[in-house]
């Protein structure tokens, strides 16, 4: 079933190819069914998911026996998460972008490519079928980027793509030189997960393994320093773009961190935990300082991502059950709070007024133009500056008391972060939507400030002094479905918890819980 | 041995040689008035039939264990064989690809050439006999020289062909002394028993404490200097960028893909059985003399050379080139492997592992690269057929009908094309799920299984570091095809066409649909699904090679 999800998405990407490009309706209808039905694999495999199972194969055949490489799917409870996430942002996605005109099917086939591979990687227990679908999902969001972007898209896009190929380099000197060792010490060669996790690698080995790998799956979770790709990447990204790219793409940074350096370099983790941790405590402090001070409004959420991404990280340093369930369960709702920002800034704001300056937004009242995206945007806020009742809260709560048992002082100092993170989004929330006063009075700024400007893409059927067009159908069906996931998880977060919590019991994981080796 | 066996061992060669005399004799006789096309088709045609022959005969005769000719003249196991096949099946598509370009008169004579140097390929496979590699190596050589010389029209082409003559005289003079000079130290000159005599003591390991004779060092580097020149390892690249940009494309391709094939094959088993004893080691300070320094120095030097000068470069069959020098750095890496002594853990194994893995790792990533190479430039020839007007003003105010320019908007033009270049680009940037990642990532395992305590691992990080930057050029190809709208009629390129030329005005029918001859299309599209298919399944041609290294019984002979 879990398959079939990585099946879909590529058998999507075939489909679409014999579909004439004219046909953009039909050409959008088979990327909904096709996302949707991905996110109902994901939804049943979540909830036929025995707990007790540990980790459950999905598939093991041979591949490549020659090189020990085994085309193996199997999933835990954080993989089940985070296909979920990967289930709800693609189908949401997919509805931000129905107004793509221009070169429809090329768009979608793209990313229904990226999804695949999204999957893939979540699932893949083999080493060199996760570091395939790992490249796999590199491609996609070039041209996804460099096609339909914005804002200087093909700079975005050349800068994301290189970030995230240096990073897979340094990936795979680490998965080889585990490899080779692994098959020199045990005389079996093998990129069976499971099998190399269990094989003790030399402490000398690990040190300079364990940052290797970690940092180059953590580029692509935003790691600071190595964080730059993403604001930029992010607003240069069309829509949907953008929301997969914060929701999940950065997650397979994480991810792959988690599941691959954490595990196989228990010795290397332990000498490099304290200094990662002040990496990703820098990440989210200076995140939020700089999303403070954006006057692109696009820029303030992603900057807010790289922000929201620290805790993820610190959550994996802190090495005990709630940190790392902490981690996991932020990732989900940063996926899903990140989506719904994007869409708003992107879709429902950017789409309409063509501009993203919070200084041109300012006046124009959009609270009473467009009340849904207002709304949707208060919330979003809410959610994603960590508001009981959502599930950034719980997530956000797990990761600051695991850090506070591990790091103290460090905790501390990401309260900071936090405090800065709710006043960036205020100081949005307030720029963008509630400053105008009268509608009319903003309508005759906008004529005078905004059109010269934005001439160029007079092709587009916008017409400024009539009001903003109405919030379609599909966007609100989006909004309302990432809210609905967040407010669910924020009220009752058992549900995922319980799936999460299960992941770290395995055989694999569990080591990592009890404070790693020491 | 009588002549008619010499004669069944070399049917295959046989086949093609008399291939090649059918085909210059018929287009002199019969098909000399009828117009260029039908020629074109017609060789192309006789090509094919002359290789499938030959390759139905070997297919056919795939020796259990190695057949031997007196003094290892020809020496044909399953290993020998398959290569072989590999280089007549790329014969075969770039004679299709050679319909698509028009640049000369003398069909049958192209042909021809492509013929011989194909037979020239053939028996540089076939061979571990000094005198016969340095024969099959200059027959390959003089043929490639006269067929980038063959566009008569074309200035570069003359320019590339005699750079590529004079820099392949020297080297192959460089050649011949490094073997005069390992004939004069050994007495021999057969690969095996060269390797007994510079290594007596072949039951102890290389001893790099007693340094070897310096005449022998001087050997290897003059034997490097020739084979460095034929795969265009840097720094004896010079000739490639040329070449490639003006030789005839179906000639460029040519060079690029069967020669390598052929090149690195007989590259890798002269010095790992001719040179048996005299590997030295190439760890990160840890270079002890012989010929695994050596060569590790041309694969950092090309890697880094390679992929760092292709940035530059705006015609896209000089990129080609660059990445050719870089992909050849690559394979360098995989000799190493191949010829690495191997670590006491692989006792465990019933074979060498590190060794054979090593070759076949070298195989199948020069025989991935060789269809990769020969689709992309199929995909050139095609751009620039199509873009005629473009090219008659080649030398004067755009730049080479190759320019990357040419390339922009070819998404709309022609999508199947455009998406078999995507498959190419993305194989040569190592991108899974396709041949070139399997191929790079193989070799890179293979390479730092073998030696002491990872004793490669500098120049694995290094290439693979190298292997990122790469990507940035191979992406600017990709964005002129995908990303890049088509030219207008009404933007400044228009402009300078009609301003340079008032007596011929821009013709807008460069910007229409590219309908490419079927042959040529079909090579590429082929080599396409070879790509892919041999990417998403390696096991096809690793299991397989795997087997064969082991029954060639390299090292036992």
């Amino acid at each position: 079933m879990l398959a079939w999800t990585v099946y879909l998405s590529f058998l999507g990407v075939l489909a679409l190819m014999f579909v004439p490009g004219a046909n953009v309706r039909g050409v959008r209808t088979i990327a909904l069914l096709t996302a949707l039905a991905g996110l109902v694999c994901a939804v049943a495999a979540a909830f036929g998911y025995d707990t007790k199972a540990g980790i459950q194969t999905v598939a093991k055949q041979p591949w490549i026996p020659a090189l020990g490489i085994s085309y193996f799917l199997a999933a835990d409870g954080i993989s089940l998460t985070l296909v979920l996430l990967t289930g709800i942002a693609a189908v949401v996605g997919i509805l931000f972008s129905w107004n793509i005109e221009h070169r429809a099917k090329e768009f979608f086939a793209f990313y229904l490519a990226l999804i695949g591979g999204v999957y893939g990687v979540f699932i893949s227990f083999d080493l060199f079928l996760l570091f395939v679908f790992y490249e796999l999902a590199i491609i996609p969001k070039y041209f996804l980027i460099a096609i339909w972007g914005s804002t200087n898209r093909e700079y975005g896009a050349m800068k994301l793509v290189l970030y995230s190929f240096v990073g897979s380099a340094l990936v795979l000197i680490g998965l080889i030189a585990a490899y080779v060792i692994a098959g020199l010490q045990t005389g079996t060669y093998t990129f069976d997960l499971l099998a190399l996790a269990k094989v003790q690698f030399p402490e000398q080995f690990q040190y300079w393994a364990f940052p290797l790998v970690f940092v180059g799956f953590a580029v692509l979770a935003g790691l600071w320093p190595f964080h730059t790709w993403a604001p930029t990447g992010h607003v240069a990204a069309p829509t949907a773009a953008s929301m997969l790219l914060a929701g999940v793409v950065m997650k397979l940074g994480a991810y792959g961190a988690l599941r691959v350096a954490m595990t196989l370099f228990p010795l290397g983790l332990a000498a490099w935990r304290g200094e990662i941790a002040v990496l990703a405590v820098i990440g989210i402090v200076y995140g939020a300082l700089v999303a403070l001070v954006q006057r692109d409004f696009k820029f303030v959420i992603g900057y807010s991502s790289v922000s929201h991404m620290g805790f993820v990280l610190l959550g994996l340093m802190t090495l005990t059950t709630i940190g790392l369930s902490g981690a996991v369960l932020q990732m989900f709702s940063h996926g899903i709070i990140a989506g719904l920002l994007f869409a708003v800034v992107g879709r429902m704001v950017y789409d309409r007024t063509h501009t993203r300056e919070l200084a041109d937004l300012e006046p124009m009242g959009l609270n009473r133009a467009i009340p849904f995206a207002a709304v949707t945007f208060v919330i979003a806020g809410l959610a994603s500056m960590g508001m009981p009742g959502f599930s950034g809260f719980i997530a956000e709560l797990q990761v600051l008391i695991g850090a506070w048992q591990a790091f103290p002082t460090l905790a501390v100092l990401c309260g900071l972060g936090i405090i800065i993170g709710v006043a960036y989004t205020l100081r949005a929330i307030q720029k963008s939507f509630f400053s105008g006063n009268i509608l009319e009075a903003s309508i005759q700024r906008f004529n005078d400030s905004t059109i010269q400007r934005f001439s160029e893409s007079a092709s587009r059927p916008s017409n400024p002094t009539s009001t903003l067009e109405t919030i379609s159908i599909p966007e609100r069906i989006g909004a309302a479905i990432l809210i609905a996931s967040t407010v669910i998880i924020g009220l009752y977060p058992t549900v995922l918890l319980n799936l999460i919590r299960s992941g770290f019991d395995s055989a694999l994981m569990a080591p990592l819980v009890k404070g790693g080796p020491l | 041995m009588s002549y008619l066996d010499v004669l069944i061992l070399a049917c295959p060669e046989t086949i093609v040689a008399l291939a090649a005399l059918v085909v210059l004799a018929l287009d002199l006789a019969v098909f000399r008035r009828r117009p260029w096309a039908t020629r074109m088709r017609f060789g192309a045609l006789a090509v094919t039939i002359g290789c499938l022959a030959a390759l139905s005969w070997l297919w056919g005769t795939i020796p259990v264990r190695p057949l031997l000719h007196s003094d290892d003249v020809l020496v044909l196991n399953s290993l020998t064989h398959l290569i072989k096949i590999v280089v007549l099946l790329l014969t075969i598509l770039t004679a299709w690809i050679s319909i698509e370009s028009q640049f000369t008169d003398h069909v049958g004579e192209y042909f021809a050439l492509l013929l011989f140097g194909t037979l020239g390929m053939m028996f540089l496979v076939s061979t571990e006999n000094l005198l016969m590699i340095f024969v099959a190596l200059e027959l390959l050589s003089l043929c490639l020289y006269t067929m980038t010389a063959f566009n008569k029209q074309n200035v570069r082409s003359a320019e590339a062909a005699l750079k590529y003559f004079l820099f392949g005289g020297m080297s192959a003079a460089f050649l011949l002394f490094g073997f005069s000079l390992v004939y004069g130290l050994t007495g021999e000159i057969t690969l095996g028993r060269i390797g007994r005599a510079l290594n007596p003591s072949t039951l102890q390991p290389f001893n790099p404490s007693t340094l070897p004779d310096p005449l022998l060092i001087v050997a290897l580097i003059m034997v490097m200097a020739g084979f460095g020149f034929k795969v265009a390892a840097v720094p004896f690249h010079l000739w490639a960028p040329d070449a490639y940009q003006g030789a005839p494309t179906p000639t460029a391709a040519f060079i690029a893909s069967g020669s390598k094939v052929a090149s690195f094959f007989i590259l890798a088993k002269l010095l790992v059985a001719g040179f048996a004893g005299a590997g030295g080691a190439a760890a990160w300070r840890g270079f002890t003399q012989g010929w695994m320094p050596l060569v590790a120095i041309l694969a950092a030097l090309s890697i880094a050379v390679g992929n760092v000068a292709a940035i530059a470069q705006s015609s896209v069959r000089r990129l080609l080139a660059y990445s050719a020098i870089a992909h050849a750095g690559y394979a360098l890496v995989g000799v190493l492997a191949f010829g690495s002594p191997t670590p006491s853990a692989s006792t465990l194994q019933p074979f060498n592992p590190s060794t054979h893995h090593g070759f076949t790792a070298l195989i199948y990533y020069v025989v991935t690269y060789a269809c990769t190479a020969l689709g992309a430039f199929g995909v050139v020839a095609i751009v620039e057929g199509s873009g005629s007007t473009v090219q008659r003003f080649n030398d004067s105010t755009v730049g080479p009908p190759d320019d990357l320019r040419a390339f922009a908007g070819l998404g709309k033009r022609a999508p199947l094309l455009s998406f078999c270049m995507l498959i190419f680009i993305l194989s040569l940037a190592g991108i899974p799920p396709l041949a070139g990642f399997f191929g790079k990532f193989y070799l890179f395992a293979a390479a730092l299984s073998s030696g002491k305590d990872l004793a490669l691992l500098w120049l694995v990080v290094f290439a693979i570091a190298m292997t990122a930057v790469s990507l940035y050029y191979y992406l600017q190809v990709l964005k002129q095809i995908y990303v890049a709208p088509p030219p207008r009629l009404d933007d400044s390129t228009t402009q300078r066409f009609n301003d340079s030329t008032t007596q011929q005005p821009f013709n807008p029918s460069t910007l229409q649909p590219i309908t490419p001859s079927w042959p040529a299309q079909a090579s590429v599209v082929i080599l396409a699904a070879a790509v892919v298919i041999l990417g998403l399944a390696p096991n096809l041609l690793v299991g397989r090679v795997l087997g064969m290294v082991d029954a060639s019984r390299l090292f036992l002979r």
